[in-house]
């Protein structure tokens, strides 16, 4: 009946586990998804063309800032935003936690070892994620705007499919952007009792309204990052003349 | 010998849920030494599976309520037996004791207005319980707790008492050990509180943890002190009846409270055709009118469902018996139909969650099955009211433990309100007695001594009992032969198997050393357990009427005679002895109140 | 009947070896019910702790198969009974006997955290709170102390970092800190005495709480929020040196 087997408690080596299900594919599919992101994004973000075509434009160079005095191509002088906006967020911090720091990289998994300061020290700058919500409202405001431009061809009105991608690509932006814990602190997170505070219930109910997007974080944080390499890459594709974009009406 | 940790205090509190952390953080506020006992971790204590709520008449949602009517409600609901000096205490203190929780941090659910929101529940007249959701228990006990470790109280967590400590007719004192260790610990107290609850655990379906043991009982009765009431054990009409290894786990009345009803195999709403002439004429008596009442209409009498439990819960078996019953032995408690999904997950979560979990049952759209399950003791140590001293000098019982307010039969959140008050009251009165004492007693060499032989015991090698199957065999007596509906022969019968039990109680044999040795713990729980199962089966033979919930096949009617009389239980010369006196009558401006 | 191999955590003070049990299996049963058929068949001295079985005590944390679990709220019939169960006592936490380990740390940190200081109550004796008021931190108070998440937090488990109060204290203190009545402001020591800076919002132990509390979504962030802030927002701490004379940080003003 007895097996001796020895083990220690309680200390475990780096990615020790008795855990027998598959923890590893969580984090292996999320660093495969951020790399994918990254190498795309900047890979076009370095081409400097193809990001226009007819009432199209890339959202990785929305707004379209084109200097002179600026060497490279103009998505560097927005990119950073969304990138500080994304890389500051609560739920990629988990993500990138766990998939490339390893700290951990899945639950009662053993964590990288290392003199661990978490979000001290070197990371404290995570704490300005609010300054990159701001820019990221804005944000908001440009893609929709971009969304309704691009119905508008040169021949009138009209509904491509690069329209409906464009305009859904401004829809998953903004339900990530509304679904913010800065957001979701700002608008009435920050209130104690609603009832004695001024505006106490309005800001009740936006906190409200804000978790409900606040709840499925993760899942807008995916589908509108796959979504706005998606726009970029189906633009880039109909103004290389690879695809042509279908006109509904 | 072996050489003891030796602690002392003014107060020594046994027990750490409500009643005891009450006791405990009221003595502190005295001014004087406390110390705090518990078997298990602080905050595990039973208390947390309270589900229901705390009564008390705050008249939040209904103007019409006030104490009296709780006192009448008590008092009916204890069929006339309670020791009616502590329910009028208990009525008038219970609406300060729960609203200086909320001092504390305790967050019940609201009303419109934003005062505590109060609920229905069985026997009370009025909406009357204050809640929180489904886990009142928990809420109460995490706020008496979170208070507490800042009054200055000094808690022994995981420390089991073995036995009081008296000299000189005065209980200076106990023994026990830790349970990580095994070491033996002396607790020098001028005064002592016992707070242990209650002692499902002599049934095999209960709802109780592995630590209602009766400890307290047993303690209190080693201790010279009398007992009261002991046949009084409530059987909550719903604990859960499947799947079998969780039998017996409560569905908090709560259900019925926001609308549940009970239904037979035939589909029948079958609580029409029990209802007491006593209740009939505040109890609907068609679906029509009970329909209403859920609807809010005041006019509406209340539905059967919410009848006083001994009633309920005897509606269940009789329906198995005449063979009505759910496909698992209980009937069905449908609150599906009364309510709508996100209503019962807001209201009440945890039960929700329960049967999703471990019964793999949705209560939004399925009918619970639910029978009759151990839940509560209403007799117990006998104690003064006005200060919750026992017989004995210098110790005081609080909670569960406790004898007398609940009568014959327990109203739902009547105990969590119970523990507050009394505890409450025993933490003041015991710190007053300590006060007036100059030092506590010191025990003799020779009494601990004997203790600890006795604790030592069960490791003697001779030895050849499994503690698990004793208790397992004692259990089983219990349910057949005191259970629900009780019989002169079978008690009888259980009487002779208690013995045989004892004395293998006394052969019983621990394996492994002292620490953190479970069976060593079941080993010595035994001892109690034995001890209050005695106490029940006796205290049950002696009444022969029917009254609450104690139901005797041979005498299913009340009788005049038992209405007045209460039993006692106490050690005679080293046999239990039990006899009934005549209470003493009620004054006239409560007997009006009836 | 169903036979089901067990294997168990069985030694003191860290050292121990896995004993293999045989189970057997009835309908609706739990992990816990195998410990204790164990323990009544097999292994009389077992050390366990267990109280309620019914989720509600928060006694019976183990890992189960290596996750942390209540081991009454875990069912047989949703491991694979092909290969061994495999039951091992929290991690976290120092190891005492079998499947029990010393949690008094989390005794000694709690009792750190000031505790409610309310505001007086109304003129009529009540205090008035709406539900909308107490909803937020309603959630928080559903914990039963089990302590699961403190076990599987890295920052505990495998840093062993001692200023960290862990995510159960850090929900407590949420829910004093978002108390419509509590008058203390606590988020200097949120800062620096209880660590909040350390988590880094991985969310385990947000997965493995057995009441569904999204302790990190609705506890955690909302705390680094406050704590952003008044300390580490730039435009913020512009305004406050401006508009106040006095350096003070004023407590929360009702």
């Amino acid at each position: 009946m007895q097996r001796n087997i020895s083990i220690q408690h309680p200390n475990r080596s780096f990615l020790e586990t008795t855990r027998i299900d598959n923890w590893w594919v969580g984090p292996l599919l999320t660093s495969i998804g951020l790399l994918a992101f990254i190498f795309y994004s900047t890979w076009a973000a370095f081409q400097n063309e193809h990001y226009q075509w007819g009432p199209y434009l890339s959202p990785f160079y929305a707004p379209l800032l084109e200097f002179e005095w600026w060497p490279l191509s103009p998505a560097f002088l927005i990119l950073w935003a969304p990138a500080g906006f994304r890389f500051t967020c609560y739920y990629y911090r988990k993500a990138y936690y766990r998939s490339f720091f390893l700290t951990p990289s899945a639950c009662a998994v053993g964590a990288r070892p290392q003199k661990y300061r978490g979000e001290r020290f070197l990371l404290v700058f995570q704490n300005l994620h609010r300054y990159f919500l701001y820019i990221a409202l804005i944000f908001c405001v440009i893609l929709s705007y971009d969304a309704i431009v691009s119905f508008s061809f040169e021949n009138g009105l009209g509904v491509g499919v690069g329209s409906i991608i464009m305009t859904l690509n401004a829809v998953f932006l903004t339900a990530f952007t509304l679904g913010c814990n800065s957001l979701r602190h700002l608008v009435g997170g920050n209130v104690d009792c609603y009832s004695c505070a001024s505006f106490g219930h309005q800001r009740y109910q936006a906190w409200k309204f804000v978790s409900l997007f606040n709840v499925h974080h993760n899942f807008w944080a995916w589908i509108s990052l796959f979504w706005v390499g998606f726009t970029d890459l189906y633009i880039r594709l109909v103004s290389m003349n690879i695809i042509t974009d279908y006109r509904i009406l | 010998m072996e050489s003891y940790e030796v602690k002392e205090h003014d107060v020594l509190v046994i027990g750490a849920g409500g009643a005891g952390l009450r006791a405990a953080i009221e003595a502190s506020a005295q001014g004087v030494s406390v110390g705090l006992v518990c078997k298990s971790l602080l905050g595990k204590a039973h208390t947390v599976m309270a589900e229901g709520g705390m009564a008390a008449s705050l008249s939040n949602a209904d103007p019409r309520d006030n104490w009296e009517v709780h006192f009448r409600d008590t008092i009916r609901g204890g069929k006339h037996i309670n020791n009616w000096q502590m329910v009028e205490i208990f009525c008038q203190e219970a609406a300060d004791r729960v609203s200086e929780l909320e001092e504390w941090g305790a967050l019940f659910d609201r009303t419109k207005e934003g005062l505590i929101a109060q609920r229905n529940f069985g026997g009370h007249r009025y909406p009357r319980l204050a809640h929180v959701g489904d886990r009142t228990g928990l809420e109460l006990i995490r706020t008496l707790q979170n208070y507490g470790i800042h009054q200055g109280f000094e808690v022994y967590m995981e420390c089991c008492v073995v036995e009081l400590i008296k000299e000189k007719d005065q209980v200076c004192g106990a023994f026990g050990f830790w349970r990580e260790s095994g070491q033996f610990i002396v607790f020098k107290a001028k005064s002592v509180v016992l707070a242990t609850g209650g002692l499902g655990k002599v049934y095999r379906v209960t709802s109780n943890s592995w630590e209602g043991t009766g400890d307290g009982h047993a303690l209190a009765y080693r201790a010279g002190a009398e007992l009261v009431d002991m046949e009084f054990v409530q059987f909550h009409p719903t604990g859960m009846v499947w799947p079998p290894s969780v039998q017996g786990i409560l569905v908090t009345e709560g259900v019925r409270g926001e609308g549940g009803i009970l239904k037979n195999s035939d589909g029948k709403r079958f609580m029409f055709e029990y209802i007491p002439d006593a209740f009939a004429a505040e109890t609907s008596d068609s679906e029509e009118e009970a329909s209403r009442w859920l609807k809010g209409d005041p006019e509406a009498r209340r539905p059967p469902e919410l009848l006083t439990r001994d009633v309920v819960a005897k509606a269940i078996r009789s329906e198995r018996i005449a063979g009505r019953g759910s496909p698992h032995g209980g009937a069905f408690l449908d609150i599906a139909s009364q309510r709508d999904a996100e209503y019962i997950k807001k209201k009440l979560p945890s039960m929700y969650h329960q049967f999703m979990k471990l019964g793999n049952l949705d209560i939004t759209s399925t009918p619970m099955e639910v029978g009759p399950t151990c839940h509560y003791v209403m007799g117990g140590v006998r104690v003064e009211p006005e200060t919750a001293m026992t017989t004995v000098k210098g110790l005081f019982a609080a909670g569960e433990v406790a004898g007398g307010l609940h009568g014959a039969n327990r109203l739902g959140g009547n105990s969590l309100t119970d523990l507050l008050v009394f505890g409450a009251r025993a933490g003041f009165h015991s710190a007053k007695y300590s006060k007036e004492i100059a030092e506590a007693l010191n025990p003799s060499e020779d009494l601990l001594k004997k203790m600890e032989r006795f604790s030592l015991e069960p490791f003697d090698p001779e030895r050849t009992e499994n503690p698990y199957s004793v208790m397992a065999d004692l259990q089983e007596t219990m349910e057949i032969n005191a259970g629900i509906v009780r019989t002169k022969d079978e008690m009888e019968k259980g009487l002779e198997l208690l013995q045989d039990l004892k004395n293998r109680g006394e052969k019983v044999r621990v394996e492994g050393n002292r620490q953190y040795n479970p069976a060593w713990h079941y080993a010595l729980d035994l001892k109690n357990l034995l001890c209050v199962a005695e106490a029940i089966t006796l205290a049950a033979l002696n009444r022969e009427e029917s009254r609450g919930g104690h139901t005797r096949e041979d005498f299913p009617e009340s009788s005049e005679y038992f209405q007045n009389v209460n039993s006692f239980i106490s050690d005679k010369e080293g046999s239990m002895f039990i006899e009934n006196r005549e209470r003493e009558p009620m004054p006239e401006h409560l007997e009006k109140l009836l | 009947m169903a036979e089901a191999q067990f294997k168990v955590f069985r030694g003191e003070g860290a050292k121990g070896e896995l004993f293999e049990f045989p189970v057997e299996v009835t309908e609706g049963m739990v992990v816990l019910d195998a410990v204790q058929q164990i323990q009544s068949r097999h292994a009389n001295d077992l050390a366990v702790r267990w109280n309620c079985r019914a989720g509600k005590c928060g006694s019976c944390s183990a890992e189960v198969n290596g996750k942390p679990r209540l081991m009454c709220m875990t069912r047989m019939d949703e491991l694979s009974l092909d290969v061994p169960v495999l039951i091992e006592p929290m991690r976290g936490f120092p190891h005492m006997k079998d499947l029990v380990t010393d949690v008094s740390r989390n005794y000694e940190i709690n009792k750190k955290i000031r505790p409610l200081t309310p505001k007086p109550r109304e003129t009529d004796g009540t205090y008035r709170m709406q539900q909308e008021d107490i909803e937020r931190i309603q959630e928080f108070h559903k914990c039963i102390e089990c302590f699961l998440c403190q076990n599987v937090c890295h920052v505990i488990r495998d840093h062993s970092v001692k200023e960290f109060a862990g995510p159960r204290f850090l929900i407590r203190i949420a829910s004093l800190a978002m108390h419509p009545l509590d008058t203390l402001n606590r988020l200097k020591e949120l800062k620096d005495v209880f660590g909040l800076g350390y988590c880094n919002i991985t969310k385990c132990c947000t997965e493995v709480c057995p009441e569904n509390i999204k302790i990190t979504d609705n506890g955690i962030i909302p705390l680094k929020e406050r704590v952003a802030g008044a300390f580490y927002d730039p435009l913020a701490w512009l305004w406050k040196n401006l508009t106040s004379n006095s350096k003070k940080i004023p407590e929360k003003n009702k």
